[in-house]
């Protein structure tokens, strides 16, 4: 325990640094593009010179940019995270309001493409260089070379238009007033083709890294070990083969959130999920700084807590990391 | 509500009518209105601010239209192209000082209070001349409004203003919002601008963020038997494609503002229980035009914008970029414009010899590589017309000699591109014609507009003949010679073209045979909804 604990604070420290770097880098890209919040804001209803210079005062553009930033990194000293122009509410609250949908979205897809990426994956390697194998592979980079929102369109179109087995979009029934388990169960529907497009075109990865680790493994000595012990073909590919190719998996769970939470951005939008992923786009369509700053902080925090995780349950699987790190 | 009026006015010659000529079957057939229903449509935005009195844009009314009224509606029959609303009627003074609105008996607020001058006078005083986009300059001379009674509303004028123009704008700036409720604190920031408070045939019901609004039916409405509906529920889809989808899976019954993108009409049209409405949008003109830095010496040469007029294929821009869902343009005001528009106007027949012939008459030769100089090209990203636009006239440039390199961004940086810095040399732009010409298309080619204001003259045109007009005609009372002179701006216009109009567009509804009364008048997606109904 203590083990895991050092490891926490060691990574608490440094990710504190790497937020920093985040909120600045995010900032000074965003006052590079040209245009800010009002000049995005007028565009669907024009205006004179006069109630250009009266929104620029109200939404504080008027100040410089520095002023901006160090009045909004001391508001984040005070855990505020400040008021979004475009919503004119609390960003806190926005972003509280989307993220249970995005994380939903989230851990669903990872468990899609990991569950059914390493079994697919143990299935292949099994039998490495099978005609099932070669067909999986094959498959499986075809999904991941299809783009995320052609997908979505191609789902929705056979289960939702033709087949009409499912809804097009959205998170849950629109104003259909249901609670408790009722809900949950609209909410589960409503998630499977998002979770599919998001789930499959990440499956490849998953599938091609489990198979490649077994192809590694049954070179390795202990397999002819197990295999000269007669142990049954079905006890070595599961205890032996697969599971040593489960480490550098669990690794990729950690470095894939992020590129899940990329991805999802275009599933949102396809599905009409209310999600983190459409917010950060609109904020950014939308110049609303503040908004996209707490947006981007609020993903990289989900990531590192991820890879966090992702540490600990490697120094658990496999003892030797752990030691290694905790002891140097 | 009178019945739907199909072609009373030829608003959109060309493929658009035929089109609605073949819809007219379904829409021509009078069921008897039936109560009840929900109806489910598509919104591809969510404004924030629903306080129509404030944001006077479609983006806005589209929602909030049905909850706060304005004093009157655009109409296809009535008198001067409105129906009464708030107001039941309107008079100008001679004067030009003063106009009379009497307003309508026994409406009442959603909050069961009674509406009464008192809310008309706060609303154009404390709101529209203020702090509204479109109102702060239609109302700029507007000093007071006196109340005699309840149900009579004066406003006053510091200046002569002509009737004609509060007439035309008041479909889009009159929305009126209660005094009681707004009184209190700072306006911007009051709770009513999210969740409106109107007269109008629907309350507001709730807001999720990211997934739908719900308006509730008004039991306490003014109009008769009205209502229909019991709920309208707007379902926020981002992404263009999946409203078509929505509409074929029968999750919503409606998409309006061309949510299905033109190209996938022609398919959907096709769909057993669907229908396409090219009408209820003549009052909503939107003008594909080509903005010009004058700054540019070669585009401050008549000669070299005459000749970039003759190379552009207006026929050819219509059938191929709007799939013939839009007109040629002459000038500055639409074709389908009922009070203003005139035919009698220099025109630029498509003539690439003609171009090349001025091109070379104004002194700027090919040089060995074919080229006579290099433009920046930026087109507006808001419509998807508008980015195709400017890849034909990349190419059609390009086949009279003049290099021009295309400059993509999206909405925000394009505005502060080409309305603020200036750093353009053409750029393709969507002005709206609104009913009048001085409420936002004289600005388009004004002299003396300040730097950033959007949709404006940030071309460096300036005219001297033409500003002249332009003050004249908004200090002319009389409504035929206030009529006349700006027929003589859009000669001037287009016979010296500060700007090169090129089409004129507005949009499409696609929608379940079942809805019924859609597109009874000219500002239908933008209007109350009231004798809107769901057929069993």
């Amino acid at each position: 325990m203590t083990r895991a604990l050092t490891l926490i604070r060691r990574r608490l420290v440094g990710s504190i640094f790497v937020l920093f770097i985040v909120i600045i880098g995010t900032f000074l890209l965003l006052e590079a593009a040209p245009g800010d919040a009002v000049d995005a804001y007028i565009v669907s209803t024009g205006g004179d010179a006069g109630m250009i210079e009266l929104l620029r005062h109200r939404w504080g553009l008027d100040q410089s940019e520095l002023t901006r930033l160090a009045n909004y990194l001391w508001a984040l000293l005070h855990l505020d995270l400040g008021q979004s122009v475009t919503f004119s509410r609390p960003i806190r609250e926005v972003i509280l309001e989307r993220l249970p949908t995005t994380l939903i979205l989230m851990v669903s897809a990872t468990a899609l493409s990991f569950g059914l990426g390493s079994a697919l994956g143990i299935y292949a390697g099994a039998r490495p260089g099978s005609f099932r194998d070669r067909f999986l592979s094959v498959a499986s980079l075809a999904l991941y070379a299809v783009p995320g929102f052609w997908l979505g369109l191609v789902l929705i179109v056979i289960f939702a238009v033709d087949l009409r087995w499912l809804p097009i979009g959205g998170i849950e029934t629109l104003a259909s007033d249901k609670t408790g388990l009722d809900r949950a169960a609209d909410i589960a529907i409503h998630l499977i083709l998002p979770v599919s497009a998001l789930g499959f075109i990440y499956l490849a990865l998953y599938l091609r890294m489990m198979r490649a680790g077994m192809a590694e493994a049954w070179r390795q000595d202990f397999v002819l070990a197990a295999r000269a012990r007669g142990l049954s073909r079905r006890r070595i590919v599961l205890a032996h083969v697969a599971r040593n190719a489960l480490l550098p998996l669990v690794t990729m769970l950690g470095l894939q959130s992020a590129q899940m939470l990329g991805g999802s951005v275009v599933i949102e939008s396809v599905f009409a999920v209310p999600g983190l992923g459409r917010l950060a786009q609109e904020a950014v369509a939308a110049r609303d700084t503040p908004l996209l700053l707490g947006i981007i902080l609020t993903s990289a925090v989900l990531v590192i807590l991820i890879n966090l995780l992702v540490d600990i349950a490697y120094a658990f699987l496999d003892p030797r990391v752990g030691a290694s790190e905790a002891g140097a | 509500m009178s019945g739907f009026t199909i072609s009373r006015r030829t608003m959109l010659t060309g493929s658009a009518m035929l089109l609605a000529t073949t819809a007219m079957p379904t829409l021509g057939w009078a069921q008897t209105p039936k109560k009840g229903g929900r109806l489910v449509l598509a919104a591809d935005s969510e404004p924030r601010n629903l306080n129509p009195a404030i944001v006077a844009s479609n983006g806005v009314f589209f929602i909030s239209s049905k909850i706060v009224e304005t004093l009157a509606e655009a109409s296809f029959d009535g008198k001067d192209g409105l129906a009464p609303r708030l107001a039941l009627s309107w008079e100008g003074a001679a004067d030009g000082l003063s106009a009379t609105f009497k307003l309508r008996d026994g409406v009442k607020w959603h909050d069961g209070k009674p509406f009464t001058s008192a809310d008309v006078a706060f609303s154009a005083l404390q709101i529209w001349k203020p702090l509204q986009n479109l109102g702060r300059t239609v109302f700029k001379d507007l000093s007071a409004v006196d109340t005699p009674d309840d149900l009579t509303a004066v406003f006053k004028f510091a200046k002569p203003t002509p009737f004609q123009l509060i007439r035309n704008a008041l479909p889009a700036l009159s929305s009126v919002v209660p005094k009681h409720i707004y009184e209190v604190g700072k306006i911007e920031d009051n709770p009513a601008n999210n969740a409106p408070i109107g007269t109008g045939p629907f309350k507001f019901g709730e807001y999720k963020a990211g997934q739908y609004y719900r308006l509730t039916k008004n039991t306490d409405y003014w109009g008769k038997d009205e209502p229909y509906l019991d709920e309208i529920i707007y379902q926020v889809l981002p992404d263009r494609t999946s409203a078509a989808a929505a509409l074929e899976a029968e999750e919503i019954q409606l998409a309006a503002f061309s949510a299905v993108p033109l190209a996938d009409l022609d398919r959907i049209s096709k769909v057993p229980g669907l229908k396409v409405i090219t009408k209820g949008y003549e009052g909503l003109t939107y003008q594909l035009v080509v903005e010009i830095n004058h700054r540019r010496k070669e585009l401050a040469d008549v000669k070299v914008r005459q000749a970039i007029a003759h190379a552009i294929d207006k026929d050819f821009v219509v059938k191929t970029v709007f799939l013939g869902y839009a007109a040629t343009a002459t000038g500055p005001v639409p074709k389908n414009d009922p009070q203003f528009y005139t035919a009698d106007v220099p025109t630029y027949a498509f003539d690439v010899a003609k171009a090349n012939a001025l091109l070379d008459e104004a002194g700027y030769r090919k040089g060995a590589d074919g080229n006579r100089f290099s433009l920046k090209l930026l087109p507006a990203p808001y419509f998807n017309e508008t980015k195709q636009f400017g890849d034909y006239l990349r190419q059609a440039l390009a086949a009279v000699g003049i290099d021009a390199q295309l400059v993509n961004n999206d909405s925000a940086a394009h505005i502060k591109a080409v309305y603020t810095d200036h750093a353009f040399d053409l750029a393709v732009g969507p002005p709206v014609f609104r009913g009048d010409p001085a409420i936002s298309t004289t600005i388009l080619v004004q002299s003396g507009i300040p730097d950033g204001v959007p949709f404006s003259n940030q071309g460096g045109y300036k005219n001297d003949a033409l500003d002249a007009l332009i003050t004249k005609a908004s200090e002319t009372l009389d409504t035929s010679a206030r009529t006349d002179l700006y027929k003589e701006f859009q000669r001037q216009v287009a016979a010296d073209l500060p700007l090169i109009n090129v089409a004129e567009w507005s949009f499409i509804s696609v929608a379940s045979d079942k809805v019924g009364n859609i597109a009874n008048n000219p500002r239908w997606a933008v209007s109350n909804w009231a004798d809107t109904y769901l057929a069993g």
